[in-house]
């Protein structure tokens, strides 16, 4: 096979050569860095901004969760809300009825969100859903779960659960004052975490298998990429993550209920920023969260306290909504592959 | 002894036969061509074999075992890997990383698995986009990248479907020599389907001939290609190798 090689490519002499750092290590080291610039913030900040960094972190954990399903594995959820709610609900369970630690529920609600989606994902796999079918499954399971839940007595059906409130703060059952800056960092450890995960997990064996299953899984299946396998370990590990952002929401605002925690809005505000950061980059759902974040701040303010011209807006709702909805439609138009893809593609060029 | 067995084998879609009561062995470090006119089967067969489909009827066996219906990345571990007429490059790799995929399944350490892709990389001569985007290669490229891929699982059969096709005739040569030393030194059976008459005629030690998803003749590629139900179904009066 040495008398003919298929020509080089036009600059091939530094295209031969392979990255100095791997790409893994290097994405560690950009999150490290924005961890440790981030850790200040909630003392620099006014307590409203630093309501709005939590926020931006509770996004980031959702963002993060549904690209790792959706993004590296391609199968497009329209219902992590499933999991959000069972994090979620699992947490404030145990929490109120047996006065379990936050954390433990956590780690319940990882676990049971996990089972869930393996289970849900088995049928659709089995059964071949692909595509926009998958994706109403997702969507179908999500509201058959809120209604389950709505109706459930042990679930405290529509009025849901309150966090029981303590004197003091305790880190142990993750509860502060309101303003305190713990909240901030509690959450900064779980998204630097998630983002950490979702970077070592693409860049490993399994992640590489989920690639390929995504850029053409019969070719990954003719190439003995055990396909079901990974896509389980896929689902479940995004189920696992986003199970975590919704066991954290209860814990900030101290309420959840049907809607909060299994509405269609969860679902949607686990997709949006990914989808303006970047579908399946490592960088997209960072990116996409600080935006949605901050915006649902931005509207907030517009809806209580509208400048004279907007006055109409007073005390209506639905205005983030509405900004979602022409950030997507003007990111798909403008930007398909969201600012972090597109940014990457002109890079590379 | 033979490695693969195929007894009976019929798929039929929507009604249409694509394939009736197919019959086939190849033996251990056998080459077997596969002929036939278009829509007579041959990639069906493949499908089949490689458990993309599962066939109505009949048994595919591969080393002793019934590995009918199995699911494709049970068969492909178990040692046989069929490449895809069109090609199928798995387009966020690079050419190193899809290389590096298909050996995933061996459970070597990061840096031999870096070096068996390498070196598989090298050897179709594709060692100058290593580490370019696959997408990146041209059609050429692209073909060798389905041979490299399928070579780097290290296959104990290989199926493959037209790695000829859109080749120039210069670039046809080092194939087959590639080929031609996959078996010698590696011992790896060979089934490929083909159109290139002058290809077969070089490489096959048999040649299995299909016709409207039926099994019209097998023999030596010279027995094949005298056969006057071939000359007729198939070839024509004249071998039909030209750039097919």
């Amino acid at each position: 096979m040495s008398t003919i090689t298929i020509a080089a490519p036009t600059g091939s002499s530094e295209a031969v050569k392979a990255p100095p750092l791997r790409p893994q290590n290097k994405q560690l080291a950009i999150l490290a860095i924005l961890v440790l610039v981030a850790i200040p913030l909630p003392l620099i900040l006014p307590a409203a901004q630093g309501a709005v960094a939590v926020r931006i972190l509770i996004f980031l954990l959702m963002a993060v969760g549904w690209n790792i399903m959706s993004g590296f594995g391609g199968m497009f959820s329209f219902g992590h809300a499933a999991y959000f709610g069972l994090g979620a609900y699992t947490s404030a369970y145990l929490l109120v009825k047996h006065n379990v630690s936050p954390w433990i529920g956590m780690l319940a609600g990882m676990a049971v969100a996990a089972a869930v989606a393996v289970v849900i994902g088995y049928f659709s796999f089995r059964y071949k859903l692909q595509g926009a079918y998958f994706a109403l499954a997702t969507f179908a399971f999500a509201e058959m779960l809120r209604l389950i839940v709505t109706s459930s007595t042990f679930a405290n059906k529509s009025v849901g659960f309150s966090v029981p409130l303590i004197q003091d703060s305790s880190l142990w059952l993750i509860q502060f004052p309101a303003d305190s800056p713990a909240y901030f960092w509690v959450a900064l450890v779980l998204a630097g975490a998630a983002v950490a995960i979702s970077i070592v997990f693409l860049h490993s064996r399994a992640g590489r298998y989920v690639t390929a299953i995504r850029d053409d899984e019969l070719a990954a299946a003719s190439l003995g990429a055990p396909v079901l396998r990974h896509k389980l370990m896929t689902v479940a590990l995004s189920a696992a993550i986003t199970a975590v952002a919704g066991a954290f929401y209860t814990q900030y605002y101290l309420f959840v209920n049907p809607d909060l925690g299994f509405g269609s809005a969860i679902s949607i505000q686990a997709i949006v920023p990914v989808v303006i950061g970047g579908i399946g980059t490592v960088w997209g759902p960072v990116v996409g969260a600080i935006i949605i974040g901050s915006l649902t701040d931005v509207t907030a303010t517009l809806l209580r306290t509208p400048p004279e011209f907007l006055g109409f807006l007073q005390g209506r709702s639905g205005l983030d909504v509405v900004l979602y909805a022409v950030l997507v439609i003007l990111i798909v138009r403008l930007l398909p592959k969201g600012i972090v893809g597109t940014l990457a593609a002109r890079w590379r060029r | 002894m033979s490695i693969v067995e195929v007894s009976g084998v019929g798929k039929a879609f929507r009604g249409v036969h694509a394939l009736s009561d197919v019959d086939l062995s190849v033996a251990e470090g056998e080459i077997l061509g596969v002929i036939g006119p278009n829509g007579a089967g041959k990639t069906t067969l493949f499908n089949v074999m490689s458990g993309a489909l599962s066939p109505d009827t009949g048994r595919v066996r591969l080393a002793g075992d019934d590995v009918t219906g199995r699911a494709p990345d049970r068969i492909a571990r178990a040692g046989m890997v069929r490449t895809f007429q069109l090609m199928r490059p798995f387009a966020s790799m690079t050419v190193a990383q899809n290389v590096g995929l298909a050996a995933q399944h061996h459970r070597l350490s990061a840096k031999a698995l870096r070096e068996h892709a390498l070196d598989v990389v090298e050897r179709v001569g594709l060692g100058p986009w290593a580490h370019r985007n696959a997408t990146d290669l041209p059609t050429a490229g692209l073909k060798r990248l389905e041979l490299a891929r399928a070579l780097a699982t290290r296959p104990k059969v290989l199926l493959l479907d037209e790695v000829l096709a859109g080749l120039v005739p210069a670039e046809r040569e080092p194939v087959l020599d590639l080929l031609a030393t996959l078996r010698e030194q590696e011992g790896v059976t060979l089934v490929f389907i083909e159109h290139i008459m002058a290809a077969v005629m070089r490489l096959a030690d048999r040649v299995l001939v299909l016709d409207q998803g039926r099994v019209l003749a097998v023999g030596s590629p010279l027995e094949v290609t005298s056969d006057p139900r071939v000359i007729d179904a198939y070839l024509g009066e004249e071998p039909t190798h030209a750039d097919a």
